[in-house]
């Protein structure tokens, strides 16, 4: 399958909800561009629209001014084309169902036969590390566990963009660090572009090839800072204590808080 | 664990021991007349008696209590999936799940019996599949509409098709809320099997065999046949229960 360079391009984008009191602003004139197999964070306090920017992008919510395309076409379109896996805070797996038959899921629901599913779906278990749970049922799985089978999920028809909301929020900051290590081996092996809204700033760095930076009220980018780390593909947990990692979290943070970019920051692009 | 559950079945157990003996000592030592309260071993004693009475009396209401419930859950789950699918159906058979659920079965039972002869069982079943249509209707309708937020943008991202909604997230959603209507409806199916036949027809249910015996004036029988009601209400709640768990085991409950 051939993929256009850019795999999001949003242009002026804005998300109105009207609500009883009136109406409220969510997101307003957001452009974005996030090529193919890029690895993109959405960063920013609570209201700032990440999550709704990435809804958007998934065809959940649609936007209500400037235009929004997935893979060069209409969000709907990439949608039922199954052109993204997606996986949320909640793990959200089918608590009648197996591990196997959660994973499973996407590819029953687009007619691909049993023998094919279940051969896709071990591969996929293996990936994150479950392969001895496919028959166990998810209230079995600690968080952690249940959080890898909905990653194996988004996966399964090897999507060529991964949308993540807060996947690793309700983790502890253990199992968190370990997730974050096997997301950066596993997107680095699918060669996805991952759009993955967080609100921790390490986090964003460790992963990203780009952190985008947001604030509230309308929600809109204050910034974004190109990571200057060792491609996605080789970064491991001594990233964690390097003073690159912690000059481009200064530089995130920077953003965040609006104080003036210092001189030693790089790659820091302010809007 | 095993001494916990001796400790769990041992209380209640003791509890009934108690009651049973301050009862059958209340009778004696106030000399109480049987129209009033029979003790509990005259009660025993007529239970030895009428035991095959006792027993094909329960099988009889049983069936009835059985057929009843059965034909009013599938009425109920059935009327409730439609309720689901379409506003208007629902606008339609909500206030008449409510209506039902509050039309006495002692005005009912009657008025079948002159419909349906004395001679047949059917005015009883159709009783508790009116007992049971409301309790059904409305825990398995809440349950087909609690589908998660997750799970609906799930399979909105997936381009589920509604059929495939509905077979992979909606039912199979919805069992342990039916499960937990047949609970309910269970124990309510027996008593409305029993208190059906205290309205003539057919003499062969446990109802008929109360009446009969109280103003025969064998008030010790009259209780023995209490006593299988009781049982036959136990094993309807217990058995719709173990389902209950064995479901909502499977689905992490």
């Amino acid at each position: 399958m051939s993929t256009p360079a850019t795999a999001i391009d949003a242009r002026g984008v804005g998300k109105v909800f009207a609500s009883r009191t009136g109406t409220v602003t969510a997101l307003e004139d957001v452009d974005l561009t996030v090529a193919a197999g890029e690895f993109v964070s959405l960063i920013g306090p609570s209201g700032c629209g990440k999550s709704t920017l990435l809804r958007l992008v998934a065809d959940l919510d649609e936007p209500t001014s400037g235009e929004l395309l997935v893979f060069g076409k209409a969000p709907r379109a990439a949608r039922e084309a199954g052109d993204y896996g997606i996986a949320f805070q909640q793990a959200g797996l089918l608590p009648w169902r197996t591990v196997q038959a959660n994973v499973e899921l996407p590819l029953e629901l687009h007619g691909v036969g049993r023998r094919a599913r279940a051969l896709r779906a071990a591969d996929l278990l293996a990936l994150v590390g479950l392969a001895e749970f496919a028959d166990a049922f998810p209230h079995q799985l600690s968080g952690g566990m249940q959080q890898r089978v909905a990653i194996a999920r988004a996966l399964a028809e090897q999507p060529s963009l991964l949308l993540m909301d807060e996947p690793f929020g309700a983790l502890d900051e253990m199992t968190r660090e370990r997730m974050q290590t096997e997301l950066v081996r596993i997107s680095a092996s699918s060669g996805a572009a991952v759009l993955f809204v967080t609100h921790s700033i390490p986090e964003a760095v460790f992963l990203s090839d780009r952190v985008v930076v947001m604030s509230p009220r309308p929600g809109r980018i204050s910034g974004i800072v190109d990571v200057d780390l060792p491609g996605t593909a080789d970064r491991s947990d001594g990233l964690r204590e390097d003073a690159a990692f912690f000059a481009a979290v200064t530089a995130v943070r920077e953003v965040l808080h609006g104080a003036p970019a210092p001189v030693a920051a790089r790659g820091v692009d302010v809007r | 664990m095993r001494a916990a559950q001796v400790r769990r079945w041992l209380a209640p157990a003791l509890v009934g021991v108690v009651a049973l003996a301050l009862w059958q000592a209340l009778v004696v030592a106030a000399d109480l007349k049987p129209y009033l309260l029979p003790s509990p071993t005259a009660i025993a004693e007529q239970l030895g008696q009428v035991r095959p009475l006792v027993w094909s009396a329960t099988l009889a209401t049983g069936a009835n209590a059985l057929v009843g419930l059965l034909v009013g859950a599938a009425t109920a789950i059935l009327a409730a999936l439609l309720a689901a699918r379409s506003r208007s159906v629902d606008l339609l058979l909500s206030p008449t799940a409510a209506a039902v659920s509050v039309m006495p079965i002692v005005a009912l039972a009657p008025a079948l019996n002159t419909m349906f002869g004395t001679t047949s069982s059917t005015p009883r079943r159709l009783v508790v599949a009116v007992v049971v249509f409301a309790p059904v209707f409305v825990t398995t309708l809440r349950g087909l509409r609690q589908v998660q937020p997750v799970h609906r943008d799930l399979l909105r991202a997936y381009a589920a098709t509604p059929r495939q909604a509905a077979r992979t997230v909606t039912l199979p959603g919805a069992v342990p809320y039916v499960f937990s209507g047949l609970r309910v409806a269970s124990a309510t199916a027996v008593v409305a099997a029993v208190v059906a036949e205290y309205f003539g027809g057919l003499q062969n249910g446990l109802g008929s065999r109360i009446t009969a015996a109280a103003s025969n004036s064998a008030y010790a029988r009259a209780w023995a046949f209490v006593l299988g009601a009781i049982l036959l209400g136990l094993t309807f709640y217990v058995v719709t229960l173990a389902l209950e768990r064995a479901v909502t085991r499977r689905h992490g409950g």
